[in-house]
């Protein structure tokens, strides 16, 4: 594990001390949403949709309101019906007009689990039981459940009014959009091409698979003001969005997030959270809302499964000549699969002068999908890392080495956007290479080793910090980002190293809605880039005040006072250095309290890359999958507390294995999901996985004060095609659907000794 | 409806008595009419181990038990693993090897890895992973949870640092060994 | 979860007179592993739950060389891995159980409660088979013991009729030269449930090297566990060679009628199944081999 450089000669960034929200955590004192209660609290229960595909002819509430306990039932027509507007909610777009009718279904169901109603009561039970008494009538309609079969003229349309611009405005469609991306000119490009590859990939929906289900206490006042207490990764987006959907203005809706049991994405939405202010309206009750596991699996925002088709040239020589990519993501049940992002990202390590991306947004009767860190790239990633195996292979060079000679480096084009800057694409591959993993020898049959890379944007957006300096020297830190995994103690680190303080004099404080000024979700990597910012500001902006406070004292002017070292310091004969501590005392008299404050809209957010190693063994009876040993390189800018840097590396790395192997949506013929539950809904368990080895490479985002790159998400995108190229080295399948379960896996290697002997008893004819 | 039934346990090395319906399990109980929010909700079917407690000794998932099967039984939950002025050294080594990164299954963790070293203080790599298997995690990778527990087994193994089982009582086997001999146990 | 009724009885007694008493709306709860994910679910909705985990007489483990093993249906699969008899005489039904869920699962989860159940992938129901495992059950009418293999009818259907408790388990004393093994398919290394598993017991006859009895059972590749009995049946007298082996694992594939579903295709149970028949029976048949010297 490399440590981060201090050529800096930081002092605190870089250190790896407890985090200051730790003990809480670890005591079992920390508040989780469904941790809150209230005095005359209710709880809420939502009525979900049965079916995959149906009209909503009638719903009949009068039973369920009249079971003893029941305070109050809702349904969509207790909602305002919204004109069609867009809004940004995270990395993702949102149609809030599709956003209220996914929170309560309007007129049709568009996927199994979809909510229908709500109901409040005095203990959980009684609002379950109450469910049953709601009665739905529905006019079932054929399910539509794969890209496939959305896209086929005449299948059934889930949404009469959608309608995209290949197809014009006549005529109804399952294709939201049709995106394009183009550089140079195809036919050119595969003309130099000496080995070309072409494969047809698959891979299924996916969820986050948080732990935490989620959750929202609502409370309303009688003077139209309510307060929502939720487990979100952006409590301004479940303001603004709450707010839209509920008609209220945003003023008027205070959220105090809670701490949060994992995101990934997939809470920078809302769900429950209207719901629970709607109940406590018509109760005038606090109402707790929760989701079960099932709920969970059934009706939030899993990633889109896709297709994917992908061809890519190269020369002799191992240069990248071509690549053209035709990909259809689903979106769920309405628009807004993360396909752009995936056509964007497919092969951006890579400097390839010709290239023609189609991109699919396709809804299909599947729940509306939601942002699953580096949303769509891993499902991009599988078909071009695996594909450029191929082509390193048929080149006879090693497949580092092929990465290295047509990376992306400063100045390479992207998809879309201006050319790179300075990025660290290269550095990565090198860490690996330098590896002890790599360098070590892997003996043994069935056994094959694969790398694969990745590439994700990373977002800036909009963040604010408030650093207070008490009078005893110490500070507290007001942020409004959520803390995921670590966040606040970065956070807290930054302060520190400004301030000239010990880490444990800074308290960082996560806040609610009105006490903090705008922040956009902990979510995109944003967090240490854009709220470290802002803190960096924030502190650097108390520094100042400070100086000029230390000028009185002594004087001189502002101008003239150093800082350095923790210690104020003037030329000039009696003025001794002043340490924040000492000076601190001393506010009032020279002026009062200081709060240094700062507010960002980051800008020139620098993207990261990764690069994964991945060692297996197949056990070729049985198609099942041993991970041996992983190790992942990623540029991280700069690792402002190297643990938690190492916890998102190794976080995304678990979760792309997860992917790769086993993780996957299993729908019947009817449209219902058959695995909502965790036990086949199959995530890597401690026993399925290696301690996974983490290379911090350290290539610094131009203009950042302390030059951080967003960390969270890219460790996911290379780990499934990197086993799937292990697998690959291992056994000689080339595996092209995900998750390559067992099953998946043995049939393809019986395949091949199928025609191994077939080719075999031919030749020996 | 069927009436609440008044449950007796000792929690945590208090002695304590509460009211429940039997429809709710033991997690409810926890959570919802004593107060102690730190055992979590991850799944209710007994795969993610976040709600997972101790039971006269036994690791076991509190949202697949009754609260009304609590009667007699001695329970041990998140709550009770520091002392007022110090961590479990479990708590302790989380913390140093930034074991956690929401902390959702923290709780659940720290129940079943202390199950572990309440039996074993020198378990392998694989012993303790195999004793973590029933806690899902998703944000770390487990890479830092094994390590963690790993030291505590050492730093425990070595006399120093703090944890033990809690309060005075029998262990699992002995109760039902006194069970099976027709002895009341508690 | 709709409003119940608790009772724990002391008894066995007591408990059928409970069960009897309400009939269908009456369910035992052992481990609660099954039965309270089913009552949260409403996929069954009695009124009254009735404990027996405080039955004593369905909590014992009682081993003698002369009698055999008695083991109580209540026992928790934990206990029997905590028990040294288990581990020497039963290792198979041990590890069986020590494979199941989580160690929080085998905290509660019993081997009466897994078999009642009724599911074709139950761990420790081919293990048990594999010993030629009976099954006390007593109801108001009296007492009958039904072989474990007849014990399952359907998927979720056990013979058990209304007001009939499962009290415990009767497994025959292990011969001279013999041992079991269960080994399962699952596609993480924990958690699952089996997508395939195979119990086997063997009896050797060391001096000509030769198998004089056998017993192979199956789980999860039919609508219930499944006696082998061709298999077994083929596996008598046989010298120990991979010939006899591989016929052995031809017919268990040919005893199933696995499906597809979201654990595994029928093709896939199919194979998986011959692959774990070699397994369990090499496995089993190593133990015996060397249980003369251990016991």
């Amino acid at each position: 594990m490399a440590a981060s450089s201090n050529a800096q000669g930081y002092r605190v960034i870089g250190t790896r001390p407890v985090r200051h929200d730790g003990v809480d955590k670890v005591t079992g004192r920390a508040k989780y949403g469904a941790d809150y209660s209230f005095p005359g609290m209710l709880f809420g229960k939502v009525l979900r949709s049965p079916y995959a595909h149906a009209n909503i002819k009638s719903i009949k509430v009068d039973k369920a309101a009249a079971l003893p306990g029941v305070k109050a039932v809702i349904t969509a027509s207790d909602l305002p019906a919204l004109p069609d507007k867009m809004e940004q909610a995270g990395e993702m777009a949102i149609n809030m007009n599709q956003l209220s009718a996914n929170i309560l279904a309007r007129g049709k169901v568009l996927y199994d689990g979809h909510a229908v109603a709500a109901v409040a009561a005095t203990s959980p039970h009684i609002a379950e039981e109450a469910l049953r008494l709601i009665e739905v009538a529905y006019e079932v309609l054929p399910p539509v459940m794969s890209v496939e079969e959305a896209m086929k003229p005449g299948a059934p349309i889930l949404l009469p009014g959608l309608r995209n611009k290949d197809e014009g405005p006549d005529k109804q469609t399952n294709v939201a959009t049709h995106l394009q991306f183009k550089r140079g000119d195809l036919n050119e490009g595969f003309k130099g091409a000496d080995y070309v590859v072409e494969r047809e990939f698959k891979t299924a929906m996916v969820h986050q698979g948080y732990i935490e289900p989620h959750n929202a206490v609502g409370i309303y006042n009688p003077d139209g003001h309510a307060t929502i207490y939720c487990s979100t990764q952006g409590s301004f987006v479940v303001r603004s969005l709450s707010a839209a959907v509920l008609g209220m203005p945003e003023g008027n809706i205070k959220v105090v997030p809670a701490e949060i049991g994992g995101g990934f994405g997939g809470k920078t939405t809302i769900y429950l959270e209207p719901l629970s202010v709607m109940l406590s309206k018509k109760t005038g009750h606090p109402v707790k809302l929760t989701m079960t596991r099932a709920e969970v699996l059934r009706a939030t925002g899993p990633t889109s499964g896709s297709t994917v088709r992908c061809k890519m040239g190269c020369a002799k020589d191992g240069k990248l000549v071509a690549a053209q990519i035709w990909m259809a993501y689903e979106a769920g049940g309405f628009p807004g699969s993360p396909v752009g992002a995936g056509a964007m990202t497919i092969v951006a390590p890579y400097n390839i002068p010709h290239l023609l991306v189609d991109a699919y947004d396709v809804v299909v009767n599947r729940p509306k999908t939601a942002a699953y860190r580096a949303p769509g790239a891993s499902n991009a990633a599988m078909a071009s890392e695996t594909v450029i195996d191929e082509l390193a292979d048929k080149c006879g060079i090693d497949p580092c080495d092929f990465r290295i000679m047509n990376g992306a480096k400063e100045g390479t084009p992207q998809t879309a956007g201006p050319p790179y800057r300075r990025i660290g694409f290269i550095e990565t591959v090198e860490a690996i290479k330098s590896s002890p993993h790599y360098k070590s020898k892997l003996e043994g049959r069935n056994r094959g080793r694969g790398v694969a890379s990745g590439f994700w944007f990373n977002v800036g957006l909009q963040s604010s910090a408030i650093v207070n300096i008490h009078t005893d020297g110490t500070a507290s830190l007001v942020i409004g980002s959520v803390d995921i995994g670590g966040t606040r103690a970065a956070q807290a680190m930054i302060a520190a190293e400004v301030l000239g303080l010990d880490v444990n004099d800074v308290r960082p404080l996560v806040t609610d809605t009105d006490s903090i000024g705008h922040t956009d979700v902990t979510g995109g990597s944003r967090t240490a880039f854009a709220t470290g910012w802002a803190v960096y500001e924030a502190a650097q902006d108390a520094v100042l005040q400070l100086k000029e406070r230390a000028a009185r004292l002594w004087e001189k002017k502002p101008e003239e006072i150093g800082f350095d070292n923790g210690q104020f310091t003037a030329q000039g004969d009696g003025v001794k250095p002043m340490t924040v501590k000492e000076l601190a005392g001393r506010l009032a008299r020279t002026g009062g309290p200081i709060s240094g404050r700062a507010t960002v809209n980051a800008r020139g957010v620098g993207p990261a890359f990764a690069t994964t190693l991945v060692d297996v063994e197949v056990d070729p009876d049985t198609g099942k999958v041993e991970i041996l040993r992983a190790t992942v390189a990623q540029d991280v800018g700069k690792a402002i507390h190297p643990s938690y840097v190492e916890g998102q590396m190794q976080g995304g790395t678990a979760q792309g294995i997860g992917w790769a192997l086993n993780e996957e949506y299993f729908y019947d013929d009817k449209g219902i999901l058959r695995n909502s539950a965790l036990l086949d809904y199959r995530m890597p368990t401690c026993l399925d996985l290696p301690l996974i080895e983490t290379c911090i490479v350290e290539v610094p985002t131009p203009g950042h004060p302390i030059g951080i790159r967003g960390v969270g998400e890219v460790s996911i995108v290379p780990p499934p095609a990197a086993v799937a190229n292990a697998i690959a080295h291992a056994v000689g399948v080339r595996m092209t659907e995900l998750p390559m379960s067992p099953p998946r896996l043995l049939k393809a290697l019986l395949g091949k000794r199928g025609s191994t002997e077939t080719q075999a008893a031919a030749a020996g004819r | 409806m069927a009436k609440k039934v008044v449950v007796e346990a000792t929690i945590n090395g208090e002695q304590t008595e509460f009211l429940c319906e039997p429809r709710q399990s033991l997690l409810e109980a926890l959570r919802d009419i004593l107060e102690l929010t730190g055992s979590k909700e991850g799944c209710l079917t007994g795969d993610c181990g976040a709600c997972t407690v101790i039971v006269d000794g036994r690791p076991l998932c509190s949202c697949l038990m009754l609260g009304v099967e609590a009667q007699g039984k001695t329970i041990e939950t998140v709550e009770g693993l520091a002392q007022p002025d110090s961590l479990h050294v479990l708590q302790q080594k989380f913390l140093e090897h930034a074991s956690l990164q929401c902390g959702i299954c923290t709780p659940g963790f720290l129940m079943s890895a202390k199950a572990l070293l309440d039996h074993n203080l020198k378990p392998t790599e694989g012993e303790i992973r195999y004793a973590l298997a029933g806690n899902l995690c998703r944000c770390t990778g487990y890479d830092k949870i094994v390590r963690a527990v790993a030291d505590a087994a050492q730093t425990l193994a070595s006399g120093k640092g703090r944890g033990g089982r809690l309060g005075s009582g029998p262990s699992a086997s002995e109760q039902t060994e006194r069970f099976l001999q027709g002895q009341e146990v508690k | 979860m709709h409003a119940i009724n608790y009772e724990s009885p002391k008894s066995v007694d007591d408990a059928v007179k409970l069960l009897a008493a309400h009939g269908e709306q009456a369910r035992p709860l052992c481990g609660g592993t099954d039965l309270i994910i089913q009552l949260r679910a409403g996929v069954r909705r009695p009124e009254y739950v009735v404990d027996v985990k405080n039955i004593r007489e369905m909590r014992r483990i009682e081993f003698s060389m002369q009698h055999g093993l008695r083991l109580g249906a209540a026992v928790p699969c934990i206990e029997v891995y905590e028990n040294g008899d288990m581990h020497k005489y039963y290792p198979g039904l041990t590890e069986a159980a020590h494979l199941i869920g989580s160690l929080q699962i085998q905290s509660r989860a019993s081997v009466g409660g897994n078999l009642c159940n009724g599911s074709p992938a139950a761990d420790t129901t081919p293990a048990l088979i594999a010993l030629g495992a009976k099954c006390r059950v007593v109801g108001p009418g009296g007492e009958r013991l039904v072989p474990v293999e007849d014990f399952c009818i359907a998927p979720g259907r056990t013979v058990l009729q209304p007001a009939e408790l499962l009290v415990e388990f009767q497994i025959p004393s292990p011969a001279r030269n013999s041992s079991d093994a269960y080994l399962r398919f699952i596609p993480r290394n924990e958690m699952d449930i089996a997508v395939v598993g195979v119990g086997a017991s063997v009896t050797l006859d060391l001096n000509d090297d030769r198998i004089s009895e056998a017993r192979v059972a199956l789980a999860a590749v039919g609508p219930t566990p499944i006696f082998a009995r061709e298999a077994s049946q083929a596996l008598a007298g046989k010298r120990i060679n991979d010939e006899a082996i591989e016929r052995a694992a031809q017919l268990a594939i040919a005893a199933t009628s696995p499906i597809d579903d979201m654990r595994g295709t029928a093709e896939f149970r199919r194979h998986v199944t011959g692959v774990l028949t070699r397994r369990t029976l090499a496995k089993a048949i190593e133990r015996a081999r060397s249980a003369q010297t251990s016991r």
